[in-house]
């Protein structure tokens, strides 16, 4: 419970934090709100000699729309997407998703960049990021680029983040009232068993579960049996192909077929809420 | 809270009144263990096994003792000679358990088992050390299942035992197999009791100072008995009892899991003295959830003769108690606490409860909040529902109908207990009222209409505390106070039961303000210091008030004695003419002339005018020895909706009716309700320590083991009845625990309640989403029922190998 013994940096702007990863290399990790990294930290499973925090480079909190799009620094807190107006007007599934996260004590310290760039399987935020076809913006060595929500998460833990980037938004298209985000809670953690967005676009819907694989994924199955036919008798069957294809994970507090049959359960409440809510 | 008006009480006691305690806590005002920093402190680590069971072949401790920063290393073969053995207090006639070393020597026998302990300048220093200890260990089969330990092909705990059974006990009264011929229907079922960890937010530590020239120990300790450990640590230290001084400074919970003497304690202890040095040990919570005390873990097969009208004629229950891989204080103690409680609050004439003790690779169990009677209340409680389900009988009738009437009291029980006064009819009258019973039924029937999973249940428990007399106890049942009226008229009052957050620092200070009719202000309660409190026997069992408040009025009557004296020489009139009121010492008529407090004090130190023979000085002590336990009750009634696609449980009512006798400060008394109940919220719907089948603990942190948490609480509907206790002068019976002991089985009738459209008879704790989504799934894959028409009468013992099959139902399975 006591980690290991690191160097702290706090850089003020993002290149300057590019620099010191860059130096540091294997040696360095990024500290954003914490809420993995230090329990990790404290358990002697991360040893990082060098920790690059993050908190003090302004750019990297704000929320800003433009083009149709809303950008939202990776160092925004839960809290801060919980509470924003402009998120709640143009993009109201993140700020649900927000208020289902941890309490508000890891709402107002954890950041959604560092929660994306953990990929931990039971986080709540690939859901809507996958839903919402997101787009994550890294920096790095080589400069900018655009990655694709689809093609972010990779395996358990595992991003499309290279050695020495940093994630430096994420980016949503504005998007309908008619979403919904349903989760089902690990009682001890808060973390998500099952956790389900969905968005409903004009006759189609987009599925995305987090908590049940080792990694969030779209639903395809269910959007497929959606597209051009959404009712609310279709969502019912439709649902029942939540997990088709999916191994899903067995642990403590969920066996593989609880998962498998709360991500159809949520599958249908998220798809009817969100239906309700057109 | 639909309470009828009180009379509002004249004095302080009985009335709600906010702690004192309170505002130093809520402020961080407070003094922790860890809060102290003494010069050249050094600092304590533990390396700790990270087998369930192993040899330990070789320890390599040059490279920790060469980092810099380090003062020492030390393994069981430096230490488990000179110090300990840790004792255990209830020993069992015939015990077969290990020698508990400081240290484990040429074995661990549980994940956490401290093999070396490293002492350095730094904390951090400490813990970075004890990676570059290198211990070889070769890994031996891990006794992990209770049961499975007693099969012949076990490998076993303790190999040089020759046997995983720790202890067999029996505890009979009447004529068991009689009553079962008797009897209409044999009822019979399997419990589950699972392993719980109190989960204290302070873990335990401890600092020990050693004062060379005087040759004395201080250790500071986050304990709830300071007395005990005062007594138990200096033959294992070797210092005189007189020369060890016990502090419980400010203790951030307890819940039994601090009612215990630890290794790490004892070591702490020595390296201070063998390093002349201070030394600190704070636990880590990775470290409390592996190595403080766990609770609970019993399996039973429990069985019932009942008559067709629902009368209890006999229980007969076989118990198989977990105990972990050695003993800690009172760990042998528990189950039998759990058999002396098994009947509940009914006449029930015979009783037979057989207890398998056994030792696994594990934890020890002990003390936790309840500590063996939730188990009997769970246990009695469900089966009264399965007497009501099988006969088809109301739930309620059944209960009434094997109650003792209130005038019956003293009540004897079959297993030998002298309940000390009781009106259970009342306290379940009172708690239909308020939770409006028959409404509740008519939502149950419509939920039930509608297709909805709607349930009640309730719970009808009576438990024990404040255990006494001291002829029943290992380690003495009284308790000690002492109260002083200062030179200045102030009000010092000392108390051995150590509160370490129930809040007798108000409550005893209400009643000696009462008692003394001084304003609550002029007093002060201290506790948890040997040497201001030289003896007590501390917080456990709901005692402190029912035992430590009794010794604070003993003490005062004493003083107000002493003071008419002193008053009748100052007035110049007989001792038999002072009266005395409101804190005014007079002359019978004469009140004009009052002496108060402060006066007498004053004359009472300053010892110029004292009669012939009178010494100087307010002060006096008092032992309360109690000549019976109490016997707490009362009913909870709760109602669950259940999401039948997830398996879900809310809680949608929650009443409680608690007697707990006169009440000091009823805030106090709803305070530990409350706190009581979410304890059994987590225990009944999602709490449970786990092990793996290596012995691998997988709930060691709050990420895994699920706390109740302010969001789990639903808003409680709480009430009481008064029935004074006669086993002392306050009339008070504790209720530290009860919460606990009667709200789990109210909540599990209610989720079972809620299942058995589906056929659900029983489902065993903790009642998770996925739990009782497989009842609903699969509801004739839940755990069977016996229901027979035909006894046959048992052969009372237990099987010699202790296995046994869940009971069966028609002759299969």
């Amino acid at each position: 419970m006591i980690p290991a013994a690191f160097d702290y940096l706090r850089p003020g702007v993002l290149e300057e934090a590019v620099g010191l990863l860059a130096k540091h290399g294997a040696d360095a990790r990024v500290l954003a709100g914490g809420h993995s990294l230090l329990p990790a930290m404290k358990l002697g499973l991360a040893q990082p000699k060098v920790l690059v925090d993050l908190g003090r480079i302004a750019e990297l909190r704000a929320i800003r729309e433009a083009d149709g799009w809303i950008a939202i620094g990776a160092m925004a807190t839960h809290d801060d997407i919980e509470s924003s107006d402009l998120l709640k007007r143009a993009c109201p599934l993140l700020p649900e998703v927000a208020g289902r996260i941890g309490d508000w004590q890891v709402r107002n310290r954890g950041t959604i960049g560092g929660s994306l760039a953990h990929a931990d399987p039971a986080a709540d935020w690939p859901a809507p990021i996958l839903a919402l076809e997101a787009e994550l913006e890294a920096v790095g060595p080589g400069g900018r680029r655009t990655i694709a929500a689809k093609n972010f998460f990779v395996d358990l833990f595992q991003t499309a983040l290279r050695p020495g980037e940093i994630l430096r938004s994420v980016r949503v298209p504005v998007t309908a009232k008619s979403v919904a985000y349903q989760k089902f809670a690990q009682k001890a953690s808060g973390f998500a068993i099952c956790g389900v967005a969905a968005v409903i676009e004009p006759n189609a819907a987009r599925v995305a579960i987090t908590g049940v694989g080792f990694r969030a994924y779209r639903a395809s199955a269910v959007e497929s049996r959606l597209r051009g036919k959404l009712s609310a008798a279709a969502i019912a069957s439709a649902a029942e192909q939540a997990a088709r294809g999916v191994e899903p994970l067995a642990d403590l507090h969920a066996s593989a077929e609880y998962r498998a049959h709360l991500a159809r359960v949520l599958t249908r409440r998220a798809l009817e809420r969100a239906l309700s809510r057109n | 809270m639909p309470a009828p008006a009180k009379p509002k009480p004249k004095g302080y006691v009985g009335r709600p009144m906010k702690r004192v305690e309170d505002p130093r806590l809520i402020r961080g005002a407070a003094t922790y263990v860890d809060d102290l920093n003494l010069p050249g402190l050094l600092h304590a680590a533990f390396l700790r096994s990270p087998h369930a069971h192993a040899r330990v072949k070789a320890i390599r401790t040059q490279a920790a003792q060469a980092f810099p920063g380090v003062v020492a290393v030390l393994t069981g073969a430096d230490l488990n000679d000179r110090l300990g053995p840790i004792p255990c207090a209830a020993p069992m006639p015939d015990q077969n358990s290990p020698r508990h070393t400081v240290l484990a020597g040429d074995r661990a026998y549980f994940v956490g088992h401290p093999v070396a302990v490293v002492v350095a300048r730094d904390r951090t220093v400490a813990h970075d050390a004890l990676d570059l200890i290198e211990v070889d260990y070769q890994p031996l089969p891990a006794v992990i299942d209770p049961e499975k330990a007693l099969r012949k092909d076990s490998p076993l705990t303790h190999p040089e035992l020759g046997s995983n059974v720790a202890y067999r006990w029996s505890l009979a009264g009447g004529d068991v197999e009689g009553e079962f011929a008797r009897a209409d229907r044999v009822i019979g079922v399997r419990l589950l009791n699972q392993r719980l960890t109190a989960m204290a937010i302070e873990p335990r530590g401890c600092v020990a100072s050693w004062h060379a020239g005087e040759g004395s120990l201080t250790l500071w300790s986050s304990t709830q008995v300071p007395h005990l450990v005062r007594t138990l640590l200096p033959d294992l230290v070797h210092v005189p009892e007189n020369k060890v001084r016990i502090v419980a400074p400010e203790v951030g919970g307890g819940f039994g899991s601090k009612l215990n003497l630890y290794a790490e304690e004892v070591l702490v202890s020595h390296l201070a003295i063998r390093l002349n040095a201070p030394v600190k040990w704070i636990e880590t919570r990775s470290e409390n959830a592996a190595v403080t005390v766990h609770g609970r873990d019993q399996i039973g097969d429990y069985q019932v003769a009942v008559t067709k009208d629902g009368t209890v004629l006999a229980l007969k229950a076989h118990v198989v108690a977990d105990l972990g891989s050695y003993l800690q204080l009172l760990t042998p103690a528990i189950p039998t606490l759990t058999g002396l409680m098994i009947c509940g609050c009914y006449k029930i004439k015979a009783v037979r409860m057989d207890v398998t003790a056994v030792h696994t690779n594990k934890m020890a169990t002990d003390a936790y909040r309840g500590a063996g009677r939730p188990e009997a209340a769970y246990a009695i409680e469900r089966l009264m529902d399965l007497v009501a389900v099988e006969l088809g009988l109301d739930p309620l009738a059944v209960r009434r109908k094997n109650f003792p009437k209130p005038g019956e009291f003293p009540f004897q029980t079959a297993t030998g207990l002298l309940y000390d006064s009781g009106n259970y009819q009342a306290a379940l009258k009172k708690a239909l009222a308020m939770a409006g019973w028959e409404e509740l039924l008519e939502r149950r029937e419509g939920a039930r209409r509608q297709g909805s999973l709607f349930g009640i249940g309730v719970s009808t428990y009576v438990e024990i505390c404040a255990l006494g007399p001291s002829k029943i106890m290992s380690a003495g049942g009284w308790e000690w106070g002492c109260v002083r009226i200062e030179i200045s008229g102030k009000v010092t009052v000392i108390t051995g039961a150590t509160p370490h957050g129930q809040g007798q620092e108000t409550s005893f200070a209400q009643i000696a303000a009462d008692r003394l009719g001084v304003p609550i202000e002029d007093v002060v309660v201290y506790r948890g210091d040997t040497n201001v409190a030289p003896y007590g026997r501390d917080t456990y069992g709901s005692r402190a008030t029912a035992l430590g408040g009794t010794a604070i009025v003993m003490s005062i009557d004493k003083i107000i004695a002493k003071a008419k004296i002193l008053a009748a020489a100052l007035l110049q009139a007989k001792p038999r003419q002072i009266g005395f009121d409101a804190g005014k010492f007079f002359v019978q008529g004469k009140r004009k002339t009052a002496l108060d407090w402060k006066r007498l004090a004053g004359e009472a130190y300053i010892a110029k005018n004292l009669p012939p023979g009178l010494e100087p000085g307010l002060e006096a002590s008092s032992f309360f020895e109690p000549p019976n336990c109490t016997f707490p009750f009362g009913t909870h009634i709760v109602a669950v909706e259940i999401d039948r696609d997830t398996g879900q449980v809310r809680i949608a009512k929650y009443v409680a009716v608690d007697d707990c006798g006169n009440q000091v400060n009823p805030l106090l008394v709803e305070g530990q309700v409350q706190g009581g109940i979410a304890h059994s919220i987590g225990q009944a719907l999602f709490e449970q320590t786990v092990y793996d089948e290596n012995g691998q603990l997988l709930t060691g942190e709050f990420m895994d083991y699920a706390m109740p948490r302010a969001g789990d609480i639903p808003d409680y509907l709480l009430g009481s009845t008064v029935t004074p206790s006669p086993s002392n002068p306050l009339g008070v019976k504790g209720i530290g625990e009860a919460g606990t002991i009667g709200a789990t089985p109210a909540i599990a009738n209610a989720v079972i309640d809620a299942l058995s459209p589906l056929g659900v008879k029983h489902l065993d704790l903790p009642l998770t989403p996925e739990n009782v989504w497989r009842a609903i799934t699969n509801p004739g894959a839940t755990p069977p029922v016996a229901s027979k028409g035909v006894p046959k009468p048992d052969r009372a013992a237990p099987p010699a190998t202790g296995t046994r099959g869940a009971p069966r139902k028609g002759g299969k399975r």
